[in-house]
């Protein structure tokens, strides 16, 4: 069991924004479940920014506490400025993830991304 | 916090009982010979090693002089088969699938250095099965090594069944009996093997001590070479100290037997208890099984935020999860039982010992469903067909390091 800094533990033990958005503007999906890590991140948007998103995460601490970071990056910031959130940024945040752990943190940034997408697709039709 | 500490990994490791520790004491402090040495000091610290082998022996129905100290399991296990192995020269082993890594990465090397090994199959219930054993036996097999209980779901294995198949055909016969020494008797000579793993540290006593029995008139090789100490097959100056302990260990465990029934009696409350939670699976045989072990998937979550939870409760527990393992890979014992990746990684083990109480279990009984429902209703997934609609969708399988590690 890699040890994980206190912020992960933080955020772990409370996470932020979880949940499920019913109305959402755009749901982003990743992960594979027989290797246990899956996410959903749900986005609603208002005038061009994220104005509410939730997670929800099958998957070790490092998934729950990156999904949760994720959403404290993604909220309220514009469409721009949330394709930008980067993987590391998600890391960054936490202070650092255990080497073995940072593909969990990959895993939520993809996440925001396709859920973007999927907004923008939605925007689009 | 060690005060209200639940302890429930007992497989993993155990508290020395203090009775065994106030045994080992003087063997630092005051009789600190080499056993060794002619002088008196020497021979202090020399009737101490045999009367702890006469203990050890007791454990298992063995002879004092049929027991070789070890620095534990793992060496236990690889002088076992190396010893064999290189006593053979070349030939075929025959061994399972839900071995301890001690004993698979031992085959595992030899295979690659001119042996032939064969990996038994278990059923679902994780029970080695025989007739597939029984056809993998051929003219050159030399060594049969099945654990007697498995580490990580407890199920007991056919040892006696298997010596039979060997005997007939003059085949060594070793079993790994770290984890079912001292919770069910074990008597070396019904169950017919050859060698027997042991290690001090599951029985209360203290780590980096073990034994293997070798059976008089069985010949093996020492996997280490030096000043000749236990029959030549284990050289270096014993670890008196630790041998002592281990011996106190195995003569209480041996006397207090009976404390089994106590531990079974609180591992089926939780057993009864947690099978109640919703979309949960035991792992391993409801019969078969060692008296302390419990193993369950409870499914669409992930174990190791589930030991993360229950730690923070004070609750030491395990898992077989993937991602609290060193590799990503799930459990190697969960998915030779049939256990789909998913269902493995929803595992968790509890594993008691004579030191735990009835009020505790209520307390895990309390806690366990509690940490189950947090880390579910943070799952997107509620059923099994959920899952495999977004594995036929959704699935990712990036380009990243990702893919190919998890
Ligand atoms: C079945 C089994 N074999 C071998 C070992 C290794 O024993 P040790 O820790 O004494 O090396 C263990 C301990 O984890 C075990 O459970
Ligand atoms: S979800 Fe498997 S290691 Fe993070």
């Amino acid at each position: 069991m890699p040890a994980y800094t206190d912020k992960v533990m933080d955020h772990f033990m409370h996470p932020r924004n979880m949940g499920e958005l019913t109305d959402a503007d755009g749901v982003g999906m990743v992960g594979n479940p027989t290797c246990g890590d899956v996410m959903y991140i749900y986005i609603k948007v208002k005038g061009n920014r994220i104005d509410d998103i939730r997670f929800k995460t099958m998957g070790c601490a490092a998934a729950i506490a990156t999904s949760s970071m994720l959403t404290e990056l993604a909220k309220g910031k514009t469409i721009e400025e949330a394709k930008k959130i980067s993987r590391g940024d998600v890391a960054s945040s936490l202070g650092g993830l255990p080497p073995i752990k940072m593909h969990c943190s990959n895993l939520a940034a993809d996440a925001l991304h396709k859920a973007i997408e999927d907004y923008e697709n939605k925007k689009k039709a | 916090m060690s005060t209200s500490r639940i302890y429930l990994d007992n497989a993993a490791t155990t508290k020395v009982d203090p009775n065994v520790l106030a045994e080992m004491l003087p063997y630092f402090s005051d009789k600190y010979g080499n056993a060794s040495s002619p002088h008196s000091a020497g021979s202090e610290a020399r009737e101490a090693l045999e009367e702890s082998r006469a203990r050890v022996a007791a454990l298992i129905g063995a002879s004092p002089e049929e027991v070789i100290f070890t620095s534990g399991g793992t060496e236990s296990d690889n002088l076992a088969i190396f010893g064999a192995a290189m006593k053979k020269g070349k030939g075929h082993i025959i061994t399972s699938c839900i071995e301890h890594p001690a004993v698979l990465n031992s085959c595992e090397y030899l295979e690659k250095n001119g042996f032939q090994v064969t990996y038994a199959p278990a059923d679902s219930d994780g029970i080695v099965k025989l007739d597939a054993l029984e056809r993998s036996i051929r003219p050159g097999t030399f060594l049969i090594s099945v654990m007697q209980a498995n580490n990580e779901i407890g199920s007991i294995q056919p040892i006696r069944e298997i010596s039979n198949l060997a005997k007939a055909k003059g085949i060594l016969v070793h079993t790994d009996a770290v984890q079912s020494a001292g919770k069910i008797g074990i008597d070396v000579n019904s169950l017919g093997v050859d060698m027997l793993s042991m290690s001090s540290h599951k029985i209360h006593g203290p780590k980096g001590v073990g034994a293997l029995f070798v059976k008089k008139g069985v010949q093996i090789l020492p996997i280490s070479r030096g000043g000749g100490h236990e029959k030549g097959l284990r050289s270096g100056t014993e670890n008196v100290s630790g041998i002592v302990g281990f011996g106190a260990a195995a003569r209480l465990a041996k006397e207090s037997m009976g404390e089994m029934e106590r531990v079974k009696k609180m591992r089926d409350r939780l057993m009864g208890g947690l099978l109640k939670v919703e979309d949960t699976l035991l792992n391993g045989s409801r019969t078969q099984r060692l008296p302390n072990n419990l193993n369950i998937s409870f499914k669409f979550i992930e174990g190791e935020g589930l030991l993360l939870l229950l730690d923070a409760e004070g609750i030491c527990v395990s898992t077989g999860s993937a991602c609290s393992s060193k590799s990503l890979k799930p459990s190697h014992v969960l998915l030779a039982i049939g256990r789909s990746p998913e269902d493995a990684h929803g595992s968790l083990r509890l594993t008691l010992s004579k030191f735990n109480s009835d009020g505790e279990m209520g307390k895990v009984l309390d806690s366990v469903p509690r940490a189950v429902e947090r880390l579910r209703s943070m799952s997107p997934f509620k059923s099994d067909s959920q899952m495999k609609q977004f594995s036929d969708k959704h699935a990712t399988h990036e380009d990243d390091e990702h893919a190919g590690i998890h």
